[in-house]
């Protein structure tokens, strides 16, 4: 039970740190995406050399009420691998640049990684016993002379280690010509879209030969482009609806009953700009990174370069609510174009869902996003609230409440705040997760993964 | 981060009060933040449009703000202004200082990508035979600041400029023979347009940018070196009589 908005803030602690210590980054282990699958049990990380790794949560430990279990090594393949496209001289990155978890629906459990070009559904399946007692076969596979058998026996299944094996059931590939930066699973189960810079296509999971274009904002004359399409998702309980985002700020809901090609909008979201804060740089911090239903689907969230909206569906032309993720850099905007941080892709993410009753409101709704300096902000919808969390090895310790940070934008610096020329650019948390049922989050650094959870009275 | 002194670029705010006091003597001119502004933008698409896959989105961006940047300075007139300067020693720092980005970024990509076939290649795969004059400036359109900025340093140096040309040329030349005579239709009967696609919006963006530059360089230049401007006006008859000769081929 999520804790109860209003008076109890959650206190956060370190409960686990996945990955390399040294300073010095290697360039595959770059974490490119991080997804809870639906339990929350299982927790995916993707990264730049196309492998995707699983870690399991351990069910909890009875005599050890005052944690939730640990999070390990449960599964690790190569999803990608790197391509080289001949005609046009170009690489093809591996790099995953999401993942999806499909809800299980046996034994298995299903997900869907991505790379630039290409789609695949892997399947990851446990193994715990093996046959033995083969009539043709010695244990060791080699075959048996057949003169020497004399009777026959029924092979048994006998325990083994377990095995978690992942194999690709799905490679859903050449269907875009551009760079692929989302991928949405239907409420249907059945269907999913994927988006790249310019066009969205729809597919279905068992169909790898062929997938419908639904939305396609390239235009006739490449000159005239201005504008891609930079996120998209279905909503979570209306198949026929889903939204994408542009890099010019504005978000389209579309209904797919309406045509075949959705590129007529059932709704367009846009806040008109404020003059006062206009720059030469304004088009590009509105650029959104980043789109995500709420759990009830009634809102969604967006991240631009500084702040996180909450939308409600039925209101096009402005967001419900603001968030300033780091404001403080809104002087700094010409450095950060300078240096490229301007065009960072942030996500951010809801809290787990923690009612059945969408009608009513929800007790705790929290949304999370990234920042620099390893530094990942969270803001309480209820209470107005928000914090500032560093993810670092420093705070080690398992239990201990992370202590909130602070940067000190302008004039005199307080003891414990940072300012704001201290700041590495070079540590930006760009992922980020919450377990859909309890108080857990995931926080990726550039090539470590954190795990916080409450503390748990 | 942030560079301190005359030098400063950007057009960052300072916020301590003692920093204002010398600030007001450090921070340009918003004309000049603007040019350099621009300046950057026009680098960091060279740049882009050099790596193995650039990212659309961030091209996209970084052209809406040069356009944004170059509508504005059209309506200021600032835009010939710029270039048609008497005392041209500053406009001339300036092109020469993103000349030498350009110039020393190039020299980077020169084992990856060619640019100069890229735009080649898209001659070839338009419907129309176009005229070759008008083949030379659409397709070229994307060098051309680079080749009208080297103009202005072949002044200065006239065999590095031609050396340029050479280089260009021959980069051309070397791509065409590691593929064999037969496959040249094969090679652009399905050639997926994406990247070739991201040439034509910055081409046309660039095509936009480089009539500023150009007009405006053309009346700089022509009184001081008439040999030098003849000179780069036989190596473009030149690349001129290639591609005639290649096409027809």
């Amino acid at each position: 039970f999520l804790g109860a908005g209003g008076g109890n803030d959650i206190q956060w602690c370190f409960s686990q740190v996945k990955g390399a210590v040294d300073d010095d980054v290697a360039e595959a282990d770059i974490i490119s995406t991080v997804e809870f699958n639906h339990s929350g049990e299982l927790l995916a990380t993707g990264d730049k050399g196309g492998r995707v790794v699983i870690f399991q949560q351990e069910q909890e430990n009875k005599t050890q009420s005052h944690s939730r279990g640990e999070y390990n090594v449960y599964s690790t393949f190569q999803s990608h691998e790197p391509e080289f496209d001949y005609l046009k001289s170009l690489e093809i990155e591996e790099k995953i640049n999401k993942i999806r978890w499909l809800p299980q629906k046996n034994a298995a459990q299903f997900l869907l990684s991505t790379n630039d070009k290409t789609i695949k559904l892997w399947k990851i399946s446990e193994r715990d016993k093996r046959p033995e007692g083969y009539n043709l076969k010695e244990e060791d596979g080699r075959y048996r002379d057949p003169t020497t058998v004399t009777t026959l026996r029924v092979p048994v299944f006998r325990p083994m280690d377990l095995m978690v094996e992942a194999s690709p059931r799905r490679i859903f590939a050449n269907a875009h010509t551009y760079h692929i930066n989302s991928i949405s699973i239907n409420s249907d189960y059945e269907t999913y879209l994927s988006a790249d810079d310019l066009r969205i296509n729809l597919w279905h999971l068992e169909i790898t030969d062929r997938s419908f274009n639904i939305v396609d904002i390239k235009p006739a004359n490449m000159e005239e482009l201005t504008e891609v399409i930079t996120a998209a998702e279905f909503h979570p309980n209306s198949c026929n609806t889903f939204v994408y985002s542009s890099s010019k700020g504005t978000i389209r809901l579309c209904d797919m009953r309406a045509s075949a090609l959705c590129d007529r909008h059932s709704k367009l979201f846009e806040e008109p700009e404020d003059p006062s804060n206009r720059s030469f740089f304004s088009e590009i911090i509105s650029s959104i990174s980043d789109v995500k239903f709420s759990h009830s689907g009634r809102y969604m969230m967006t991240r631009d370069y500084l702040s996180v909206k909450i939308w409600d569906l039925n209101m096009e032309n402005r967001p419900v609510e603001t968030y300033q993720v780091h404001e403080y850099l809104r002087s700094k905007l010409c450095s950060l174009y300078e240096n490229d941080c301007i065009f960072d892709k942030f996500e951010c993410c809801w809290n787990g869902s923690d009612r059945q009753n969408f009608l009513l409101p929800p007790l705790c709704s929290i949304v999370m996003t990234g920042s620099y300096n390893n530094f990942f902000r969270m803001f309480d919808r209820n209470t107005k609230r928000d914090i500032t969390l560093e993810a670092s090895r420093e705070n080690n310790k398992p239990r201990t409440v992370l202590k909130p940070r602070k940067v000190c934008a302008s004039g005199k610096r307080k003891k414990d705040e940072i300012s704001v020329d201290s700041l590495d650019f070079n540590k930006k948390i760009l992922h980020t997760a919450w377990h859909p049922k309890e108080n857990i989050i995931a926080v990726a650094t550039t090539n470590n993964l954190y795990i916080f959870q409450d503390k748990m009275n | 981060m942030f560079v301190r002194g005359l030098k400063r670029k950007c057009f960052d705010g300072e916020e301590d009060i003692e920093g204002t006091l010398a600030g007001i003597k450090a921070i340009p001119s918003y004309n000049l933040q603007r040019q350099s502004l621009l300046d950057m933008s026009l680098v960091k698409l060279q740049l882009c449009h050099m790596l193995v896959e650039p990212n659309l989105c961030r091209s996209v961006l970084i052209a809406n703000t040069v356009r944004q940047i170059q509508e504005e300075m059209t309506q200021d007139g600032t835009w010939q202004m710029i270039n048609t300067q008497s005392t041209g020693q500053a406009s001339l720092d300036r092109l020469v200082s993103t000349d030498i980005l350009c110039r020393s970024s190039r020299e980077q990509a020169e084992g990856k990508h060619v640019p100069g076939y890229s735009t080649f290649n898209k001659d070839f795969e338009s419907d129309q035979v176009q005229d070759s004059s008008e083949t030379m400036s659409t397709g070229s359109s994307v060098q051309a600041p680079r080749n009208l900025q080297s103009n202005v340093w072949e002044m200065e140096n006239p065999q590095e400029n031609k050396g340029n040309f050479q280089k260009s040329l021959d980069q051309i030349f070397e791509t065409l023979e590691t593929k064999s005579p037969n496959s040249v239709e094969d090679l652009f009967s399905e050639v997926d347009n994406s990247y070739y696609d991201l040439d034509t919006m910055l081409t046309g963006m660039m095509s936009n940018t480089k009539m500023g530059h150009c007009d405006g360089l053309e009346t700089f230049s022509s009184p001081t070196n008439t040999t030098s401007n003849s000179n780069c006006k036989s190596d473009l008859n030149e690349l001129d009589h290639i591609v005639e000769i290649l096409v027809e081929s």
